[in-house]
């Protein structure tokens, strides 16, 4: 049985709809272009992989189709797994279509996403207005989207799926602050409402209760609230250097109503070594504490309403870094193709978690030591442009 | 008039008057980059993202991993990586 796909599942609806907030730079159409990208994660006995595909196309240069084919393939053994369940593996595919039109100085998209897997089904519909003045120095932009999510659940006839709606709300605001640098301000306010109390947890998890005077460690589902509603704003900035290469930065702070709060900041240095070659090195920090219904050993004497251990849900930190080698060529007069580029990504991660032990561990619960893991992120990426 | 109540109407009409300023300052503003001094700015490298398909993979291993969401940033209105 899985008990990690579901994060995974869930954060893939709120993703979906995530995605539509990037904030634009200008009134100007996307490139035509063809991205075909392969994406591995491995990381704390998970690993998944698999290819994903963007293409774009203009026509008369007023309006931009894109169609995305995205495949997951998971192979878990991960410290859920180990500890509750048994080994998976499974495949989730996502199809995604977007039309986008210039009218002006002002670009409306929208897309359309669905995804499907064993046990998770999501679909989401996005709404983006974007718009330029102040002499083409500022970009604001206004989004929605809504989504709508099937939980099911694998090896359990007497399960029956829950619902989840998504509904997310964006504005953001990027300004020229001189001919070398531009920032960009974004807000996000997103609500998810589910069918009852198992429709936003894991429906594989458990947690663990302990009991002091029998000594006994038993198991039960876990018990979300049925509604989330969070906030998150962030700022970025680039600056363009003497050489041409490139400074950014961006933070984030982000507060819900289940009590977590949390912020990452991320630094990187961007530089053209060649025309053809080009370099990229970025550190991350995230944290954040804990949800108030969270807790990695409840005690029989508990008396709650609801009760999770969804590491994604306790109090951690997360440091990582990475590089990004990209080289790019332009493609001879008579080619249909106008130029190309190859790109390797590399990032690693190191969590440690500050209240979710290691239940591997054979000790007295509650006395394990408290786990970490590191991961890595591997993406190879070839794109064209036509 | 009691004290409870004097407050209150004295923050909106300083907000009110700070408002003000800021839009009749923002009146005489123009903008301060002509279109023959972006160059920089329409770099490649200054966009918010080069590339929305591979960006957009890392915004879900972070949303899988971590409980933030949401102003993720990254590519161009309307990329079409959802």
């Amino acid at each position: 049985m899985a008990v990690t796909r579901h994060h995974f599942a869930g954060a893939l609806g709120a993703f979906l709809l995530a995605l539509a907030a990037m904030p634009s730079q200008s009134a100007v159409l996307p490139e035509d272009r063809a991205d075909m990208l392969y994406h591995r994660y491995t990381g704390g006995g998970v690993t998944v992989d698999g290819p994903a595909v963007l293409v774009r196309k203009k026509l008369k240069d007023k309006y931009s189709l894109s169609a995305k084919y995205y495949e997951d393939s998971v192979s878990s053994a991960s410290i859920d797994v180990q500890t509750t369940a048994s080994r998976y593996s499974e495949k989730r595919t996502e199809y995604g279509i977007g039309f986008d039109t210039l009218q002006d100085k002002t670009t409306y998209s929208i897309n359309y996403t669905t995804s499907t897997e064993n046990d998770y089904d999501a679909e989401s519909a996005h709404l983006d207005i974007s718009h330029d003045f102040f002499g083409d120095l500022t970009t604001a932009s206004l989004g929605f989207s809504q989504g709508w999510d099937t939980v099911g659940k694998n090896f359990d006839d007497n399960w029956v799926d829950r619902e989840v709606d998504r509904r997310h709300y964006r504005a953001s605001l990027s300004q020229v602050i001189s001919k070398d640098a531009i920032i960009n301000l974004a807000f996000e306010s997103i609500i998810d409402e589910g069918s009852d109390n198992r429709a936003l947890g894991n429906p594989y998890r458990s947690v663990r209760i302990y009991d002091d005077n029998s000594d006994i460690l038993s198991f039960a589902n876990e018990q979300y609230p049925m509604t989330r509603n969070s906030d998150a704003w962030s700022v970025k900035a680039r600056y363009s250097l003497e050489d041409k290469s490139v400074a950014f930065s961006e933070f984030r702070q982000f507060t819900d109503s289940w009590g977590i709060d949390a912020w990452n900041l991320q630094v990187g240095y961007l530089y053209p070594l060649t025309p053809e070659w080009l370099l990229e090195g970025r550190v991350r920090h995230y944290e954040q504490t804990a949800a108030t219904f969270y807790s990695d050993l409840f005690s029989a004497d508990d008396n709650l309403n609801f009760y999770a251990r969804d590491k994604e849900l306790s109090t951690f930190d997360n440091n990582s870094f990475g590089f990004t080698a990209s080289y790019e060529r332009k493609a001879p007069e008579h080619w249909y193709v106008s130029k190309g580029r190859a790109s390797i990504m590399y990032d690693f991660f190191m969590f440690d978690y500050d209240d979710f032990r290691d239940a591997r561990k054979q000790a007295t619960p509650g006395t394990e030591s408290m786990y970490s893991f590191n991961a890595s992120v591997i993406r190879l990426l070839l794109s064209v442009w036509y | 008039m009691n004290n409870s109540n004097r407050q209150p109407t004295l923050w909106r009409l300083a907000c009110l008057l700070g408002m003000a300023f800021a839009i009749s300052a923002c009146a005489g503003v123009t903008p301060w980059v002509k279109p023959y001094e972006r160059q920089n700015l329409a770099s490649p490298t200054m966009a918010w993202s080069r590339d929305g398909l591979s960006d957009g993979y890392m915004h879900h291993v972070y949303q899988a991993r971590e409980s933030s969401r949401g102003s993720e940033g990254g590519s161009g209105g309307g990329c079409g990586c959802n």
